[in-house]
């Protein structure tokens, strides 16, 4: 950095930017992507390993027999739910009652802020039903859950047939050193939420249960279940979870272990790896993997009952009994067993899940990036904004261009520093123009901000408080009006502030749009940072789209194609394009009108997550990233 | 040791005399055993609501004589290694319990002694200690040795002194609680290394008597295993004029019938221990069976107990009326048809009743929230007596790296904020003391009081952690002590005449017993660095924090002006040339 304090090597270094600025924002652009799509290949994704001694080296020999009694529990629950309607409260407490186990239940109820039209429900009201094992000469301070959602219709009364023969077996044996949660919860994530809080005596989000339950001391890990076949033919285990948290590797590998062990076929994202790793499809089919993944993870959204868990920092993954047209199907027992083997090894464990990676991303199952390797990605695109953040403060060269930022922004706080710079700059006609040019004040700065981040909170605010009066005044059910209200606001937003900046004495010189982007620029750089640091997914998929037209935006040249390019880098858009991209990758690709559909459940569903569960990308977009890009916007907009 | 025959042969004749003359022999002092020594030997098992079985054994021996003096040096039927201790550090009662397990009050009903997981030690020293803090010291090391447990690391951040819960349960003047001290440490784990020691302070060890179906592969092969030691003074005999002292070792067990019954909740004693009884310690006045038969909702006959017992006995313990069928293993009648006693119980109908009657009291407690910053500590306390209110004393301590808000706390019943009629509270001092907090709480009746306090995690100095960090950080358990109502009335009955497990808690008056609770221990996470790695980490930050921090810092804050290159002399272009070289004056 003494180069940077060294005027001549500064000057130098500077000239070097500002003179190569472009290519360099391009290049480093493209490594950005580059290194992304390198990912998937095998020297940046080692294999997993398992690197929990507990569980690691100990070997556990699966016995569970009851895979017939689970399907015979299976059609009896089955049937009971049949005649009761919903989740059979009575016969599951007596069920596992007969089982040996310590029974609960916890009816909740919640109304949800708009009727969510995608699951049909608005004034949820249902009861989670749990037994505890307890586990002999042990003081019920740490648990394990096997959590089963009781959905609607048919599905999944296979999985809490298994829990149920599991649970009978777990009973008879002498080894468990944790007390073991089975719980079958009803609406499946408000369920989870609802007894996650009950669990936890807190409240979070505007759930409302009642009673006193019985609790198991600390829980170290979770899994939920979800099996809706009396065989299969391969497991899907879903690990992302509410704003893109993951559970540790060690419980991924787990799974693993024991699928290969017992020779079941396991897949994430719903993809098969391949055994070929150096052949060019093999390439494209992690790349697929890794994508899906980080779709899955930007969006914030848990993909199974697991992902509530890690709220409270206990891992959790998602397994889902997938059975489709292969040829190798696997019966209940050899399900049981996996199971067992992985609660068998999750019992012996000593410490919380702590040595393997918290942060991470899946090419494949069986090889991981680790967040060393996948942050230069974004470190590359980030890269950009401060290139033209150097750009617009860096070189002192003649013309329009030479205006420099980072002097500007001493030049705020020093008004010395621009003459001191004149001295040796030799470039004294420039420099004198620069001075000459009226100073805009750190003011006319402020409505702009202001007036984008307004809009962003009204986008935030309004959309659920205006449903009564949208719906007053338009023929639209709430649900639609919630999500017409949230696109008009974000379209509207863009014609907010293009006179914000004119009230203000400088505000139309070029410096005046300068100092602006330079200020959005930052705040660009900042929140995607934070963001990647969080959720890289989100993080990194925001950076890719906003940062080209980011750079790009100024007020002079091809203003119409930086207009395109900069509402194609919205927020909102990407979310469309990445919904496209998902379903893309899934294989069942969407036509326009119903990823637009799609696109509309997505922004419902955005709304509910946040309210339901604490999802964040919601607000963040609407009060971080959407004012940012209005300030783009307003650059763009500059006269 | 010529009088051990003799003394047999006379038992045994008492004991074909009757059982009042066997009573009147265990009354007095035994014939020929040193001064005033007697011991008596209890199994008392008791099916538990929810289908266990629970067996608690007692072993009583009773000392004419005073320690304290440390006048004596003949020790017969009580362990030297206990008399001398007590004599040694000044104990006037001591209490040890090691435990495995957790005694589930709301589905086994009221222990019937209670005794928190893992080892609990509890004395009162006598006034005339001059420093209670060393010899608790000692006394905790002693220990440790005797009973091969972790007691040595009972030290000043696990004691307190507690106000008002532990008050002495022998004969006592003064109960000035400078002279108590009491510790838990939850983490202990017991199992056979310390059930050895104890078997062995027993008269007859583990040869004769009841201690033969103590077999550790049984024991530990339960859901729930407690060992405990009680010293205490007690009054010689009605006139209490000269003192005796009393030694019991409990034990209880108790298994689980669901797993080893498949299904079926009977029991006998081989199926439990793996063994028989074939006769009573020689050197016991008393020894005998009690099994608990009596009647739930009011049906008879529901159960079925083989062989014939000697006796039934009619007794209020915990304020229910209960009858126990007694086998009495110094009866000779007993072994006359087969040469051992398997006593076995069988339910005539099966129980598939859900409702279990929960007691009167009991608690639970749990840490809520989440995150590594704040928590919140929570007690829940249940009365389910339909329409009697009574007091309960709360005591908690929490270790010093859990920061309470005292303001946080909150007592709150039924909705509304119930008032602790006292409180005591003493801060914790950072590596030296923990929290105590000690609460008067009155219980409505039909009730469940939420007691509620939050707390900051403390960022330990990284030599602090424990080897297993990431484990978690053992809170030892919250201990209640209430005199709860009894819904039958009691009768006061004389010590010695009463079984052994009637008689350790001394009743106020017949219409409330004694009942001291323990909660789950908590395991709470505090903030942990990651261990594997503190030389990157500390590598890594010093390097951002000196290279990026330092020069931007630096550049932001400067200006940087050209000079002139000046056209001086020689020693000054010199000077100029050592100043580019040198980095330090460049930046």
């Amino acid at each position: 950095m003494g180069l940077l304090s060294d005027p001549h090597c500064r000057r130098a270094l500077s000239r070097l930017v500002v003179r190569l600025n472009t290519p360099l924002c391009v290049l480093s652009y493209v490594a950005g992507l580059g290194w992304f799509l390198a990912m998937a290949l095998p020297p940046l994704a080692p294999r997993t390993y398992m690197s929990e001694n507990a569980m690691g080296s100990t070997m556990v020999e699966e016995q569970f027999p009851h895979g017939e009694r689970a399907l015979a529990y299976a059609r009896d629950f089955a049937a009971q739910k049949k005649k009761a309607g919903g989740i059979p409260v009575a016969w599951l407490e007596k069920t596992m009652w007969g089982l040996g186990l310590e029974v609960y239940k916890q009816p909740f109820a919640r109304t949800l802020p708009f009727p969510d039209e995608s699951r049909e429900r608005y004034m949820v009201k249902g009861t989670n039903v749990y037994g505890i094992l307890r586990a002999p000469r042990a003081a019920s301070t740490e648990s394990l859950v096997l959590s089963v959602p009781c959905s609607e219709g048919t599905q999944n009364s296979q999985a809490v047939g298994l829990m149920l023969a599991l649970a009978a077996y777990f009973r008879g044996q002498i080894y468990w050193a944790k007390d073991i949660i089975f719980l079958v919860n009803e609406h499946d994530l408000l369920g989870m939420e609802a007894w996650l809080e009950a669990y936890h005596d807190v409240n979070v989000t505007e759930m409302q249960s009642s009673g006193t339950l019985g609790r198991a001391g600390a829980i170290q890990a979770a899994v939920a279940l979800e099996l809706s076949s009396d065989v299969v033919t391969s497991f899907d285990v879903a690990v992302e979870g509410l704003n893109g948290q993951l559970p540790n590797l060690d419980l991924v590998n787990l799974f693993h272990a024991f699928c290969q062990k017992n020779g079941l076929l396991c897949t994430i994202q719903g993809k098969l790896q391949r055994s070929d790793w150096d052949t060019l499809p093999a390439y494209a089919h992690s790349l697929q993997t890794l994508l899906l993944m980080v779709l899955k993870q930007g969006s914030g959204r848990p993909q199974g009952d697991h992902g509530l868990f890690l709220r409270y920092h206990i891992e959790a993954i998602t397994v889902r009994g997938i059975n489709s047209f292969r040829q190798y199907k696997y019966d209940m027992t050899t399900v049981g067993k996996t199971l067992e083997g992985m609660f068998r090894k999750l019992n012996n464990l000593l410490e919380r899940l702590h040595q393997s990676y918290f942060f991470y991303l899946l090419p494949s199952l069986s090889r991981f990036v680790s967040i060393g390797v996948y942050m230069p990605a974004f470190g590359f695109l980030i890269l950009v904004l401060v290139l033209k953040i150097s750009l617009l403060g860096g070189g002192p060269r003649p013309g329009p261009r030479g205006l420099h930022a980072l002097d500007l922004w001493m030049q705020l706080n020093k008004c010395e520093a621009a003459s001191a710079e004149r001295l040796w700059d030799g470039d004294q006609g420039a420099a004198h123009a620069v001075a000459e040019e009226p100073r805009p004040g750190l003011l006319a700065l402020v409505p702009p901000l202001l007036v984008c981040h307004a809009a962003g909170l009204a986008l935030y605010l309004l959309p659920v408080l205006g449903q009564r009066v949208a719906t007053q005044h338009f023929p639209v059910s709430e649900a639609e009006a919630v999500v017409l209200t949230l696109i008009a606001i974000y379209v509207a937003g863009m014609a907010l502030p293009h006179s914000a900046h004119r009230a203000l004495p400088g505000g139309g010189s070029d410096r005046g749009w300068m100092t602006l982007k330079l200020l959005a620029l930052l705040y660009l750089a900042a929140q995607l940072s934070c963001a990647a640091l969080l959720n890289f997914s989100l993080g990194f998929l925001l950076a890719a789209t906003m940062v080209p037209a980011a750079a790009a935006v100024r007020p002079t040249g091809p203003r119409l194609v930086l207009a395109a390019l900069l509402v194609l880098s919205t927020p909102a858009v990407t979310l469309l394009l990445g919904i496209f991209l998902h379903r893309e990758l899934e294989e069942r690709p969407a036509g326009l009108a119903e990823g637009w559909q799609l696109f509309l459940q997505a922004l419902a569903e955005g709304l509910l997550q946040h309210h339901l569960y604490g999802a964040l990308p919601f607000p963040f977009l609407a009060l971080l990233t959407y004012p940012c890009w209005l300030l783009l916007w307003n650059v763009l907009c500059w006269k | 040791m010529a009088a051990g025959p003799l003394l047999l042969l006379l038992l045994l004749l008492l004991g074909a005399a009757g059982p009042g003359a066997a009573a009147a022999a265990a009354a007095g002092p035994g014939p020929g055993l040193g001064p005033g020594a007697a011991l008596r030997e209890e199994l008392l098992l008791r099916p538990l609501p929810a289908g266990d079985v629970a067996a608690a054994f007692q072993f009583r021996t009773r000392w004419d004589a005073d320690l304290r003096r440390g006048a004596v040096s003949h020790y017969r039927l009580f362990p030297k290694a206990l008399g001398q201790l007590v004599a040694a550090q000044g104990v006037r009662e001591l209490h040890l319990a090691l435990t495995q397990g957790f005694w589930r009050t709301r589905s086994w009903g009221q222990p019937p002694l209670g005794a928190p997981a893992g080892a609990e030690l509890w004395v009162w020293f006598q006034d005339t200690v001059p420093d209670v803090d060393k010899a608790w010291k000692e006394l905790s090391n002693i220990l440790s040795g005797i009973f091969c447990a972790s007691l040595n690391f009972i030290d000043s951040t696990n004691t307190v002194t507690p106000t008002a819960s532990f008050k002495p349960l022998g004969l006592a003047n003064g109960t000035d609680h400078r002279l108590l001290r009491y510790a838990v440490l939850p983490r202990e784990v017991v199992c056979t290394e310390n059930l050895t020691p104890w078997k062995k302070l027993l008269p007859c060890g583990s040869k004769a008597g009841l201690a033969v179906l103590l077999k550790a592969e049984r024991l530990f092969h339960s859901s729930y295993h407690s060992q405990a030691v009680h010293i205490r003074p007690i009054c010689r005999d009605a006139s209490c004029l000269a003192v005796s002292w009393e030694l019991r070792q409990t034990l209880t067990v108790v298994f689980d019938s669901f797993t080893s019954g498949q299904g079926k909740k009977d029991w006998s004693l081989f199926k439990m221990f793996s063994r028989t009884l074939t006769d009573a310690c020689p050197l016991a006045s008393e020894s005998k069976v009690y099994v608990d038969i009596s009647p739930k909702n009011e049906e008879k006959e529901f159960l079925e107990v083989t062989p014939t017992p000697t006796s039934v006995h009619e007794a209020v313990v915990q304020g229910d009326k209960r009858t126990y069928a007694v086998y009495d293993l110094l009866s000779p009648s007993l072994f006359n048809s087969s040469r051992s006693l398997n006593v076995q119980l069988k339910w005539k109908r099966p129980q598939d009743s859900q409702e279990l009657s929960t007691p009167v009291l009991h608690a639970q407690r749990y840490v809520s929230g989440y995150g590594l910053q704040t928590g919140e500590i929570s007690t829940l306390v249940h009365n389910t007596h339909p329409y009697r209110a009574f007091p309960v004393v709360l005591l908690e301590t929490v270790p010093w790296y859990l920061r309470l808000y005292v303001h946080t706390l909150t007592v709150i019943t039924k909705g509304k904020e119930n008032k602790p009629s006292y409180i005591h509270y003493q801060p914790a001092q950072d590596r030296k003391r923990p929290h105590l907090l000690e609460m008067l709480i009155q219980l409505p009746a039909n009730s469940v009081t939420k007691i509620t306090i939050q707390f900051e995690r403390a960022l330990l100095k990284w030599t602090e952690y424990t080897p297993d960090p990431n484990h978690g950080f053992y809170v030892s358990p919250s201990v209640l002590s209430a005199l709860v109502p009894s819904v039958v009335a009691m009768k006061d009955v004389d010590v010695e005449e009463s079984p052994l497990f009637a008689s350790l808690f001394p009743s106020s008056d017949g219409s409330s017993y004694f009942v001291r609770l323990y909660t789950e221990p908590l395991l709470v996470n505090l903030p942990t660095p990651d261990f594997s790695m503190p030389y990157n980490v500390i590598c890594l930050t010093c390097t951002v924090v000196a290279v990026c921090y330092g020069s931007f810092y630096n550049l932001l804050t400067r200006t940087f002006h050209v000079e002139e290159p000046s056209r001086g002399g020689l020693a000054k272009r010199l000077a100029n040339i050592i100043r580019r070289a040198d980095p330090v004056r460049r930046c």
